[in-house]
């Protein structure tokens, strides 16, 4: 008796459609495990996320207050994955994205709303840009590894900006806690509905259809869907593939800059410490739920807004760490990953010797 | 002669392929025998079966009388059944002797270099073999790889070792070595299965063929039974093999005039070393080599792919040595490359995506910034109906499509813009004949038309079918002109290995 | 000075080297592991849960090495087994290590134990320079040293070295030899994983001995680097790890000195020459000929070779 596995020649569109849904489900009930060992009651948590997260109008618009900047970051992020570059830098180009608009706001002496808003917004397409487009540089040039670069640049940025809110930026009216002075009105988003929620949510919508119209549509969208597909052949078609590499992680890091400046102009009107608490890593997953589909990045960030909002709550009232939430996702993963296996291959269990 | 092997009624499929439907053969002790088929016929696929690396769907195996199933290479290699696979199985980065020493069975865990490396070094001695035993194998011919392998397997004791189209990569002289060691090994009483589509070795070499078509054995005949013709009919199922009428008035216009080309790679050796070459208008040159002797590197450095060290490449009047690809594309230089579905396509992309990949800037093709998809469909209705492409259903990614569609995917976006010279690098590498037939006619009726052809192939049976002219590479170099109709094979053979011909032409 | 330097450098490579050692196991093999920084945090955990509850180091080690081995089996299975996307594996293996940790690690947080203690080798300990640095140290970076030539020695001069070297380059000829690309592949991974773990848990039990969350702050992420700076080579990986935890130390010094530079710029060092060195060593792989391990990152799928 022995395991044989084959792969499928066509892979089976039902398995594609429901290994996502039955990933989360598996991992749910994993990370249910996890919770009850570490003495908490996972119904009791998963009853809480719900509740706090689409129980009350309110915790609605939390919901998509978090999944704003995860809609941006995943835009960006799988963007770059189309390309099959790795951007594990968002969370850094989201910092960056936050200090341009923040000096922006601060420092600019702009004071009409608009001109703000614009400013801001290029500032932030611009830093969070040019932070992966270091990445975009050395992986062109010199085909180093993005993975590692973009991750180093990670930390180089949080610490950047610490440095800036300790030292240069610190509020002085501030009591000297690390951060800056509070932005004013005119650099700040609109609000709705007497919620948090504010354009920033708006914004990334559009930003997901001018993403699918440019991905779609456009004679650049196609040129990255070949590269992406085999850059080898981009070449030999002529394809300049050093210009799109650094073009693709450069945009990418735009887009997740702009959910730096949708945290700070949106929510917290200031620069300050954890400005995103891991976003950019969670819109790796989201990337990769979301496979190639801007629509599926929007759906994919609404369900983890509704982890995240509930991670929130659950740390205040049973000190679960928020950044179980990472492991979860991890888990997320895993179980993706080994339902990729289903849908690619198929096992068979053949008998030892056939007749004879 | 005793029966050593009994193969009866194998059958094996793959996702949407047949490849093997119902195979019967046998093997006696001390005998060379050769399978014989086209590309495609299941050489490869029924010795991957025997030697245990694929699961016969159906089928009965018997080794020296006894009922056999092979669960892995190491069983069979177990009970003395070695194979010298086509695409070597070596370690470029490591040592001859490292290669050697894994083939090996009952090493310690730590093991005696000297002991070893002394038993391995008698062993290339008897066989007057020249290999340095702590030489990286990627430093070595591919001729001289091949010996690793079977090196490999003599260590073994080996009574059975099948041999996958060992000479594709032979000049005939190292051919003829080879047969030498083969009838020294059938003299020790091994058996040898002998895989090969070329005709007059399989004559040469073999006490039996057993010829293979679309997965099944047709026939074994045994020596005298058989004859050239017999085979080949056999084997492709016609009696005649079909001669091209070929284009008899060339112009004398030179269309393309290579001057002294050299260029390296990135291991700083010589890939093109001082070749010139001129091409006419109209005409079909063949490149012979044996691959591996700067036919890659010409056709980039032709292409725009690569960039040449020295030498001049022109077309007309105009000097285009240092084109880019796409700048190649539009002088009107087209290329069909080596390995299809490694840089020819985008596997993800559909049909129509394909091909457009060099003409997606048109303004056919496109409007401002934006694609014009309903164009870039008609386009592809267009072609895909007149190359007979049979794609599936819209939309579907062009690597389900079989090897020869795809090829003609490639033909179809190369010579959409009616090139004045075609590039074709080993086009008809591992095609079924409809295919590569397909292919042939595609060249000839360019020529007609005034397209000159530079064809790359390895099978010299190709390059005189279809060649006005024969142009032989080796090391990088042009070592001289072949007359399809009058230079015999053993000459082309011999400039293949590298001696200079006085034939002008 | 210089004494008291060497010797900061070397307890701060210590980790950085375990976590390099194994990550040249698993890609020998042809497995890329970005999991890494959460395996090391693994280990961390279980290296100071199992030294606090057993109030022995050695009972620690080891729950570290057992621990991250079986965490390690998980991306093992996946890339491995399952032929999943191994960078995908990693990455998520790091956010579940980040994430573990930090759950399970609240009951320790604020504990203490006796960590590791130094051992001084007669006589040798006493040279000057470099006598405290090599010779007065704690069992697990003795533990370090040897471990450098054994795995030198492990893949060079042994038949199964030899086999998995063969496994990374070239699994098609691996198989066809009777190895088994599968297995060798899977405990090259969890062995890796394990040596991670210990050089997590050397963080947790010598260098700081308590336990707080993230606390490898990105190591993990520079042993990948080292791996590649080193050449896949376990010598040149040592002169690698010191080399970042020679960094590390001057930074350090510079914090306890006061300087006008701003801390935060200071921390920034050690990713900036991660950079670095992964720039330079890149350069370097393109120009010889590679010594990559040539069947780095693809799965091996028997079936494809038709």
């Amino acid at each position: 008796m022995k395991l044989v596995i084959e792969r499928r020649d066509i892979s089976s569109t039902l398995l594609r459609l429901t290994a996502p849904v039955v990933s989360i489900a598996v991992a749910l009930l994993f990370a249910g495990v996890l919770i009850l060992a570490a003495g908490i009651n996972p119904f009791d948590a998963y009853r809480e996320i719900l509740y706090e997260a689409v129980g009350s109008t309110y915790g609605l618009s939390e919901t998509l207050v978090k999944a704003t900047p995860l809609i941006f970051a995943g835009l960006g992020v799988s963007l770059a994955f189309r390309m099959q570059i790795w951007n594990i830098g968002a969370e850094g180009q989201i910092y960056m994205g936050a200090m341009g608009a923040t000096w922006v706001a601060l420092f600019s002496g702009l004071e009409n709303h608009w001109l703000l808003m614009i400013a801001m917004f290029c500032a932030a397409f611009v830093c969070g840009g040019l932070w992966a487009g270091v990445a975009g540089l050395l992986r062109a040039r010199w085909s180093v590894n993005e993975v590692i670069v973009t991750l180093m640049m990670n930390y180089i940025a949080i610490l950047l900006v610490n440095y800036l809110i300790y030292g240069p930026w610190r509020d002085p009216q501030g009591f000297n806690f690390p951060l800056t002075a509070q932005f004013a009105d005119a650099a700040r988003f609109a609000n709705f509905f007497d919620t948090r929620l504010h354009s920033g949510f708006f914004l990334a919508l559009f930003c997901a259809l001018l993403l699918y119209l440019f991905m779609e549509r456009t004679i650049w969208g196609y040129q990255i869907k070949v590269i992406g597909s085999n850059p080898q052949a981009a070449r030999y078609a002529g394809m300049r593939t050093g210009v799109a590499i650094f073009a693709v992680l450069f945009l990418s890091g735009a887009i997740a800059g702009v959910a730096g400046l949708s945290e700070v102009a949106g929510l917290q009107y200031r620069l300050q410490h954890g400005i995103s608490s891991g976003y950019g890593y969670t819109a790796i997953i989201i990337a990769w739920l979301a496979r190639r589909s801007a629509l599926g990045v929007i759906i994919v960030s609404l369900l983890m807004g509704i982890l995240l909002v509930g991670g929130d709550s659950l740390q205040m009232l049973w000190q679960l760490p928020i950044a179980f939430v990472y492991a979860f996702q991890g888990l997320i993963l895993f179980f993706l990953l080994g339902s990729d296996f289903f849908i690619q291959y198929r096992v068979k269990l053949i008998k030892g010797v056939q007749g004879g | 002669m005793s029966e050593l092997l009994h193969i009866q009624n194998i059958r094996k499929t793959f996702p949407g392929v047949v490849a093997l439907d119902d195979v019967s053969f046998t093997v006696a002790s001390g005998e060379i025998h050769t399978l014989l088929g086209e590309n495609g016929a299941g050489k490869s696929t029924l010795m991957n079966v025997l030697t245990g690396l694929y699961h016969p769907d159906s089928g009965r195996m018997h080794l020296a009388g006894q009922p056999v199933h092979f669960t892995s290479p190491r069983d069979s290699l177990s009970r003395g059944i070695g194979m010298v696979h086509q695409h070597f199985m070596l370690v470029p980065a490591h040592s001859v002797f490292e290669n050697i020493l894994l083939a090996l069975d009952k090493v310690a865990l730590v093991y005696d270099r000297k002991h070893y490396k002394q038993k391995i070094q008698k062993l290339i001695d008897t066989f007057e073999l020249d290999l340095d035993l702590d030489t990286e194998v990627w430093k070595l011919s591919i001729g001289a790889q091949q010996w690793i392998e079977l090196i490999k397997l003599l260590l073994r004791d080996c009574r059975l070792l099948i041999l996958d189209e060992p000479t594709a990569v032979l000049t005939p002289q190292e051919a003829a070595r080879l047969f030498k060691v083969l009838r020294l090994l059938q003299q020790q009483g091994k058996s040898i299965i002998f895989i090969s589509h070329k005709m007059r070795e399989v004559m040469e070499i073999s006490d039996r063929v057993t010829v293979l078509k679309k997965g099944s054995s047709i026939a074994t005949l045994k020596r005298g039974d058989f004859d050239a013709e017999t085979l080949a009919g056999l084997m492709i199922g016609q009696d005649r093999i079909p001669q091209w009428q070929k284009n008899l008035q060339m112009s004398e216009k030179i269309i393309l005039d290579i001057k002294n080309l050299s260029a390296r790679n990135d291991r700083g050796l010589a890939d093109l070393d001082d070749f010139s070459l001129q091409l006419k208008e109209g005409e079909i040159l063949g490149i012979a080599g044996v691959a591996g002797n700067g036919q890659k590197a010409l056709a980039e450095a032709l292409t725009g792919l690569r960039d040449v060290s020295k030498g001049k490449i022109f077309a007309g009047a105009v000097d285009i040595t240092h084109s880019s690809a796409r700048s190649s594309y539009i002088s009107g230089i087209a290329h069909i490359p080596e390995d299809r579905k490694s840089i020819g396509i985008a596997p993800d992309l559909d049909v129509a995506d394909n091909l457009i990949m060099k003409s997606f800037k048109n303004s056919l093709f496109r409007l401002g910034i934006f694609q014009n998809r309903r164009a870039i469909r008609r386009n592809a209705e267009d072609k895909v109906s007149r190359f007979a492409i049979k794609s599936g259903p819209d939309g579907s990614p062009v690597r389900y499509l079989s090897g020869g569609n795809i090829q003609k995917v490639i033909i179809a976006r190369e010579l959409s813009e009616q090139p004045r010279v075609l590039v074709a690098l080993y086009p008809t590498r591992g095609l079924d004949i409809g295919s590569a037939e397909y292919i042939h006619k595609v060249i000839v009726d360019g020529a007609g038309s005034g397209m000159s052809t530079i064809l790359i192939a390895e099978d010299l049976d190709e390059l005189l079918k279809l060649s006005d002219r024969i142009a032989v590479m080796f090391r990088g170099r042009l070592i001289g002109y072949a007359d399809p109709r009058h230079t015999s094979r053993e000459e082309i053979g011999l400039m293949m290995s590298g001696e200079c011909r006085e034939i002008s032409l | 000075m210089v004494e008291i330097l060497l010797d900061a450098t070397v307890r701060a490579g210590t980790p950085i080297l375990f976590a390099t050692l194994g990550a040249i196991l698993n890609e020998r093999a042809g497995i890329i592991n970005l999991g890494i920084e959460g395996l090391m945090l693994i280990g961390a955990l279980a290296g100071f849960a199992g030294t606090f509850y057993s109030g022995s180091p050695l009972i620690g080690i080891l729950a570290a090495f057992a621990v991250t081995f079986a965490a390690g089996s998980i991306h093992a299975l996946i890339t491995v087994q399952l032929r999943g996307n191994q960078i995908v594996s990693g990455l998520a293996m790091t956010m579940f290590g980040i994430g573990v940790t930090a759950l399970f690690g609240r009951g320790m947080v604020g504990q203490t134990i006796s960590g590791l203690e130094r051992l001084p080798i007669p006589g040798l300990s006493q040279l000057p320079i470099i006598g405290r640095a090599f010779f007065q140290q704690d069992l697990l970076i003795y533990t370090s040293f040897v471990l450098v030539f054994l795995l030198w020695f492990f893949l060079y001069r042994t038949r199964i070295g030899l086999a998995l070297r063969t496994v990374g380059e070239n699994p098609a000829a691996a198989d066809t030899c009777g190895i088994s690309v599968s297995l060798y592949r899977f405990l090259a991974v969890t062995t890796g994983a394990g040596l991670v773990g210990i050089g997590g848990a050397y963080l947790s039990l010598a260098m700081t001995p308590m336990w707080i969350e993230n606390m490898s702050a990105g190591r993990g992420w520079i042993a990948v680097a080292l791996v590649i700076f080193s050449g896949w080579s376990s010598g040149k990986a040592m002169f690698g790890a010191y080399l970042f935890g020679g960094i590390t130390a001057m930074q350090l010094r510079f914090q306890a000195i006061g300087t006008d530079i701003s801390t935060h710029i200071l921390q920034m060092l050690p990713y900036v020459f991660t950079i670095l060195v992964l720039v330079v060593s890149t350069i370097r792989l393109q120009k010889g000929s590679s010594q990559q391990p040539q069947g780095l990152g693809l799965p091996y799928d028997r079936e494809d070779r038709k």
